[in-house]
């Protein structure tokens, strides 16, 4: 089966050659990842204290980004995960991007618990590593519960990139291969495509593999982020010891990552002319699916608070005052109306799920969780429940820079990527195109080969 | 069995801050400096909490010391994922430092906010390096302190009892707070030992603990309520 090859082109474009365009993105979100680095590295160097945190608010900026990155991973496996179960056709062009998103998101969010880490070089503490002493680390611990969980689902989200991406490199190094076999392009991508020949055996593993995966890491990633609610609502602390976080957490991790998702698809989109694949159709479906998680990211929003509020428990109700009407109300406010407001208002209707728009009110979705996590962080940090210790925080250049080189590093990651392997996945939508055609002709299983 | 623990009779308290002091010189915790305390950096392990009472000019200050209150359900231990911070036998709430990574974890889960952290490491330029209590290590750049009831002292005496083969007693263990108190409002020594003065003034009718409702069973004992 071979594709349209003019629809597929804008695809090949930098798989087939270097993009000056892609080269000096790839440069410029190296030199804003490298950012991060470095101040990081100051950081190891000069002691943790010259972030901003100090006593009681010991978790600022590297926890929300923690947090924040974490629930960006969520956009893609999940959602393609979902897609994929239900088999809705509409995904075809999707999943590609949504899972490398998570792939990405995951790689710097868990960077972030060693970034945030006192004395950083003696992480491995943490891993159950079998020694002469026989010190374990504490089970008991949601910390130990975040490394198993984000492990398993950093493991279970790269197979479930590279999977799917396997007939694609083929498709890859038929073409290379055919061009120049000795070019190097061919040949890393006749070692990266481990052989896949395209056989009925090989489709058939293949799929009963993305079957099996797309059923699993479901509740791996509902998993991952109940468990980071966990490091919150596992405390004593007001406003974080609260039974709703696991599946309020789950829900805003999938809300942001839609957001990102949908800030990705635009940019792809325009930057590299992909407008029959990620098209208007893509975006009014998503924007459906934004919308609803709009809905129940507010509602859990106004459960979450309603009920602190009517408890009006002293150490709670101090936390809560300071966020809908002291110090923090003017951020708070703003996730209001970046997260719920704004993408009501937009969403709902059908002019207003076009790409661009997707786009804006995911920008402005995506300030709003990172806002909601720094509230949530640092909003009960500052209060205990001693008033005697009140606090406040503000950040330093240091926790600045590797917030902003954070984004570098996605972006560095992502572009990089887009030059290694398609962005949107060849043989399922060559797939999905066959099945069209067959509608009205005979059912029989559609033979599949490379190119 | 013992459990150490302490009773601070807020009453006698006359927010002297000598207990403060006795205890940076005691236990080598570092002074922070101007810039650092006004960033919220300050290390006191017994820091005196003043409340005003009232409406000026007729109001009333009452002081409260506050140290760790060596849980007997201590929130901050569960949450180490490393195990830096657990309960001994004598039911104290210790620290392993050399084990603590620096997640900051058992902090955020003190009601009582009676933890620190090392953020950058302690000077001690010369000559107040010779001042430095060699009982007490010097701890490194991230991680974390607290008050460990003076627990060199508290094995110092044990020893000695030990040695003269004797069981120990109330004379034998004071801690630097205690011990430098001018109004004698801090009492040490163990809860589980019935003739011990701590073990008779828990029984007092003032006695509380603090934040109580949580349950966490504190080690320290607060006496208030008198006038």
């Amino acid at each position: 089966m071979t594709g349209d090859r003019s629809r597929e082109e804008p695809l090949f474009r930098p798989l087939t050659a270097w993009r000056p365009k892609l080269i000096l993105g790839s440069l410029f979100t190296g030199a804003v990842a490298a950012l991060l680095f470095y101040s990081w590295g100051y950081q190891i160097r000069n002691d943790i204290g010259v972030a901003g945190i100090n006593r009681p608010v010991f978790w600022g900026f590297y926890i929300t980004n923690f947090v924040f990155w974490i629930g960006i991973s969520h956009a893609g496996t999940l959602i393609s995960a979902i897609l994929r179960v239900t088999s809705a056709e509409w995904r075809r062009p999707v999943t590609r991007c949504a899972e490398a998103i998570t792939v990405f998101a995951l790689l710097i969010g868990g960077l972030f618990p060693l970034i945030h880490l006192g004395r950083p070089w003696l992480f491995w503490f943490m891993i159950p590593l079998p020694n002469h002493r026989g010190l374990w680390p504490n089970f008991r611990s949601p910390l130990v519960w975040d490394i198993t969980a984000i492990g398993t689902y950093l493991i279970g989200s790269i197979l479930y990139l590279l999977l799917p991406l396997l007939p694609d490199l083929a498709i890859l190094r038929d073409r290379h291969t055919a061009d120049n076999p000795d070019s190097a392009r061919a040949r890393i991508y006749r070692f990266i495509a481990l052989g896949w020949r395209g056989t009925a055996q090989q489709w058939h593993s293949l799929e009963s593999g993305i079957r099996a995966l797309a059923v699993i890491i479901i509740p791996v990633a509902v998993s991952v982020h109940t468990i980071v609610s966990w490091d919150f609502s596992m405390t004593l602390q007001p406003m974080w010891h609260s039974t709703i976080f696991g599946p309020y957490f789950v829900v805003g991790a999938i809300y942001s990552g839609i957001a990102v998702l949908m800030v990705t698809m635009y940019l792809l989109r325009r930057g590299m002319g992909l407008e029959s694949y990620l098209n208007d159709k893509v975006f009014n479906n998503l924007g459906l699916l934004f919308l609803a998680f709009t809905l129940i990211w507010g509602y859990f929003t106004f459960a979450e608070h309603l009920t602190v509020w009517y408890g009006n428990e002293p150490s709670e109700m101090a936390v809560f005052t300071e966020r809908i009407s002291g110090k923090y109300a003017r951020i708070f406010w703003a996730m209001v109306l970046l997260n719920v407001a704004v993408p009501v208002l937009v969403l709902s209707f059908p002019r207003g799920r076009k790409p661009w728009l997707t786009a804006i009110v995911g920008v402005g979705v995506l300030i709003g969780m990172w806002i909601e996590r720094f509230i949530i962080v640092v909003g009960t940090l500052s209060l205990p429940r001693l008033d005697f210790t009140v606090g406040s925080y503000q950040p330093t250049w240091v926790e600045l820079g590797i917030l902003v080189g954070s984004f570098g590093c996605f972006a560095l990651l992502y572009l990089v990527f887009v030059q290694i392997a398609p962005i949107v996945s060849i043989w399922e939508v060559r797939e999905g195109d066959h099945h069209l055609n067959q509608v009205h002709s005979a059912t029989e299983h559609p033979v599949l080969e490379t190119t | 069995m013992t459990r150490w623990g302490m009773v601070i009779d807020t009453d006698r308290c006359t927010g002297c801050g000598a207990c403060v002091v006795a205890c940076h010189a005691e236990n080598n915790i570092q002074t922070v400096g101007e810039e650092e305390a006004k960033n919220g950096r300050a290390m006191h392990w017994l820091r005196i909490e003043r409340h005003y009472e009232g409406e000026f000019p007729d109001i009333r200050v009452r002081f409260l010391p506050v140290l760790c209150q060596q849980c007997g359900s201590a929130p901050c231990e569960p949450v180490c994922p490393v195990y830096a911070t657990y309960r001994t036998p004598e039911g104290l709430n210790a620290m392993v430092y050399s084990r603590c990574i620096g997640t900051r974890y058992c902090a955020n889960n003190c009601p009582y906010t009676v933890r620190f952290f090392n953020w950058h490491a302690g000077e001690w330029p010369k000559p107040l390096d010779r001042q430095l209590n060699p009982d007490v290590s010097v701890r490194p750049a991230g991680v974390m302190e607290k008050c460990t009831f003076c627990v060199q002292r508290i094995q110092d005496g044990q020893d000695r009892a030990k040695d003269e083969n004797r069981s120990v007693t109330d004379a034998d263990i004071e801690t630097a707070c205690s011990q430098s108190c001018p109004a004698q409002a801090i009492t040490f020594g163990d809860l589980e030992n019935s003739d011990s003065r701590v073990a008779q003034m828990a029984k007092s009718a003032r006695a509380s603990h603090l934040l109580e409702d949580l349950g966490t069973d504190p080690s320290v004992i607060y006496l208030l309520g008198g006038e």
